[in-house]
């Protein structure tokens, strides 16, 4: 690969401040940096990989598709949940040591692995399923362009829990829903083939659902897709306040 | 390898359906809005009009609460801003209160005192006696 980049392209020293946890040893995360080269247009991933494969091999990160739609590599950058594969070094300030730290308010594992499944059973809670009422239909069940838009926003959630980690309810309550669960569940709740959306608004109408939200817009600022996260939570509080009974 | 067990959907709750956070939410907007224009209005009353804080002393405030207008004003300011205000601290308190135990003695304390000074801001301003020695 290095032998087709042209000669006027920049190689740069970038340093990486990482993270590290090793929980066979460690009580607490301790910061450890590694400088290596890269070119401006490496993603952050690429980098961690060449730390990974050419420094330290025991350095953790969980990485599947690499190109912005698994959701497996979030992490905090610089700060910021961002996905790892999607941030270029040029787009960093790299004069200063790249901060990359597991993202927060789920049990961190391993260096940048968090322990994702209580993330993943409030998707499930919200139960991200087509219901349906009735006689299936023989044919597909249509709907028209109109319907289709209304909830076509949040079908572009890919689960990486950059939203729901990067919220301050979140971080410090953990039994609230999270802004993806309730993502996932406007999906549905706005779906005009769907028969579920009083169950989905009463689950998202308890303690720790939709009314925990303080619009902060950290959600909408972290995603990767760039849903808007808080307005499709201020549209379920309004489908809760209007809804007939 | 097989899909994760599917716990049952947090819908099992004992009881009908309650919309208590949501009418809580729906009063913290409306009681906001309100309390703008009670707030202001007092405070522009009090401190500033008619020679302002210099004028404020025991006959002027017996003179307001001899109003039945003034006294509907200050009711309705102190029971919107208390019960405004401890909702605001029982969300607080819910965020941050890790145990069950830390979190029940303070929302009980909060429960306290948000119903003492409610109690007595009523009482006084119903029974005020401007005659009083």
């Amino acid at each position: 690969m290095a032998a087709t980049v042209p000669e006027q392209i920049t190689r740069l020293q970038v340093t990486f401040k990482i993270a590290r946890f090793i929980p066979e040893t460690d009580e607490e995360p301790h910061y450890e940096e590694y400088t290596v080269e890269a070119l401006p247009t490496d993603r952050v991933l690429t980098v961690l990989q060449k730390i990974k494969d050419e420094v330290d091999g025991t350095l953790t990160f969980r990485r599947s598709c690499a190109h912005g739609i698994c959701g497996s590599d979030a992490m905090r950058i610089n700060g910021r949940n961002r996905l790892a594969c999607k941030t270029l070094i040029k787009d960093l300030n790299i004069k200063k040591p790249v901060v990359v730290e597991a993202i927060k308010g789920l049990p961190l594992e391993k260096d940048l692995v968090v322990d994702m499944e209580p993330f993943f059973q409030a998707y499930r809670d919200v139960m991200p399923f087509l219901i349906s009422e009735g006689h299936d239909p023989t044919k597909e069940r249509l709907q028209t362009i109109e319907d289709r838009a209304v909830f076509d926003d949040t079908t572009k959630c890919i689960l990486c829990a950059c939203c729901t980690t990067s919220c301050p309810v979140f971080w410090s309550d953990g039994q609230y829903f999270g802004p993806q669960a309730i993502v996932g569940a406007h999906r549905f709740i706005f779906d005009s083939r769907d028969a579920g959306t009083d169950v989905r608004l009463d689950i998202l109408n308890s303690k720790e659902g939709v009314w925990r939200c303080r619009t902060t817009f950290n959600c909408t600022d972290a995603c990767p897709r760039g849903i808007e996260v808080t307005k499709a939570i201020q549209e379920v509080k309004r489908a809760l306040m209007f809804r007939r009974d | 390898m097989s899909a994760p067990a599917l716990n049952a959907p947090k819908t099992a709750r004992s009881g009908g359906r309650t919309n208590y956070e949501m009418w809580s939410w729906i009063f913290m907007r409306v009681s906001g809005i309100v309390l703008v224009f009670l707030v202001l209005g007092h405070l522009l009353i009090m401190n500033v009009l008619d020679g302002g804080v210099q004028r404020i002393n025991f006959a002027f405030v017996a003179g307001r609460w001899s109003s039945p207008f003034w006294q509907v004003w200050d009711l309705l300011q102190l029971w919107l801003a208390m019960i405004h205000g401890a909702n605001g601290l029982r969300t607080i308190i819910n965020d941050y209160s890790e145990r069950d135990q830390t979190r029940f003695w303070l929302k009980a304390a909060l429960m306290v005192a948000t119903v003492f000074t409610i109690a007595l801001g009523t009482l006084v301003i119903f029974t005020f006696d401007p005659n009083i020695s």
